[in-house]
């Protein structure tokens, strides 16, 4: 499954379940063009009612941080507990915060 | 009664249709030319199958023998399917099975859309629920058969063996006999003169997109409406029937 066969390129895929929320990475695959990616995420990814809408994203579109920074990207966080707003209170029916 | 025989051939016709290309299509599966078009495909070849199991649920209705679905799926001979001779050719290569796809797609949505008028309720409700897959099939075959016509030399050229050969099955789809006729009187049936024109109308903008041409109309092959088949129907029943045929009531 490694080589692709055609050289197709590798699209991201994001699908919205719902209106109103995010788009959220669910995988990638292989087309030709955008149209097609689209096309074919729609046949891969929303085969049980997961989507309303669909993003795809060339691969090669996205610049990812790399694992060797993530010590000095993330662990310094993690004592700044100042940072989280756990004193504001959340309304009542507010679902997705 | 008289009513009820051209409804029982009519509904027939319809789910024999989806039947053998859902057959035909689904013979695809762990072969497509990719993984992702190999999903694809067998979501549309299980599209058409529950299309032809809404047709032939309501064939054994209408029958009033008790049979069901499966039954007429999986018991009937070659000589009793009434599908078109386009629907059982052979798949070929990726260029052939998607212009037979895009043939009978674009005959299919606006047969169905009119489908959805039909005075027989139950027929719309099918016919409702259907458009919308069919819809999306054909944008998906268009795709692909101007890709193909559009594409490098090889790739044109099979779109373009493929649509000169499958041709002559096209004018079996606007064939209206004497089912045909009573139906459209009843107001169950529309007039193929309309879903023709819509036909030529998609064959047109497609085929110039693709730079294909559009093969002349020439000898037009018919009798599957009337239960004669291609040397390729047998075949494809003895594998979509071995296993009723072999364990009669088999079930899992």
């Amino acid at each position: 499954m490694s080589e692709n066969p055609n050289n197709w390129p590798l699209w991201e895929v994001f699908i919205q379940s719902k209106r109103g929320l995010d788009h959220k990475h669910v995988g990638s695959l292989h087309a030709p063009d955008a149209r097609l990616a689209i096309e074919n995420a729609r046949d891969v990814y929303t085969r049980r009612q997961e989507g309303n809408s669909i993003w795809v994203v060339p691969a090669n579109a996205i610049s990812a941080s790399q694992p060797d920074d993530a010590e000095m990207f993330f662990d310094p966080a993690d004592d700044k507990t100042y940072r989280h707003p756990t004193f504001y209170s959340i309304p009542e029916g507010a679902k997705y915060i | 009664m008289a009513q009820q025989l051209p409804l029982l051939t009519y509904l027939l016709r319809r789910g024999d249709d989806n039947l053998i290309l859902g057959q035909r299509l689904g013979e695809w599966c762990g072969h497509g030319p990719q993984l992702e078009e190999d999903i694809a495909l067998a979501n549309r070849a299980l599209d058409v199958i529950g299309q032809a199991r809404n047709y032939l649920q309501y064939a054994g209705e209408v029958e009033g023998k008790q049979r069901t679905e499966d039954d007429l799926a999986f018991l009937r001979p070659e000589r009793e399917f009434v599908n078109c001779k386009l629907v059982e050719q052979h798949n070929g290569d990726y260029a052939h099975t998607m212009v037979r796809s895009f043939l009978y797609d674009a005959w299919h949505l606006p047969l169905q859309k009119a489908l959805t008028k039909s005075s027989d309720e139950r027929i719309a409700a099918i016919a409702g629920k259907a458009v919308k897959e069919i819809s999306y099939h054909l944008r998906a075959s268009s795709d692909w058969v101007i890709r193909f016509g559009d594409g490098t030399a090889e790739s044109k050229e099979r779109a373009q063996n493929a649509l000169n050969a499958l041709w002559t099955y096209t004018g079996e789809l606007f064939v209206q006999d004497e089912v045909d006729q009573a139906l459209i009187k009843a107001g169950v049936a529309p007039d193929m003169a309309k879903i023709k024109a819509e036909f030529d109308r998609t064959m047109d903008r497609v085929l110039a997109e693709a730079t294909l041409e559009r093969p002349a109309d020439a000898y037009m092959a018919t009798g599957g409406r009337q239960g004669v088949h291609s040397e390729h129907m047998g075949l494809l029943l003895a594998e979509m029937q071995y296993l009723q045929r072999a364990y009669p009531g088999a079930e899992w």
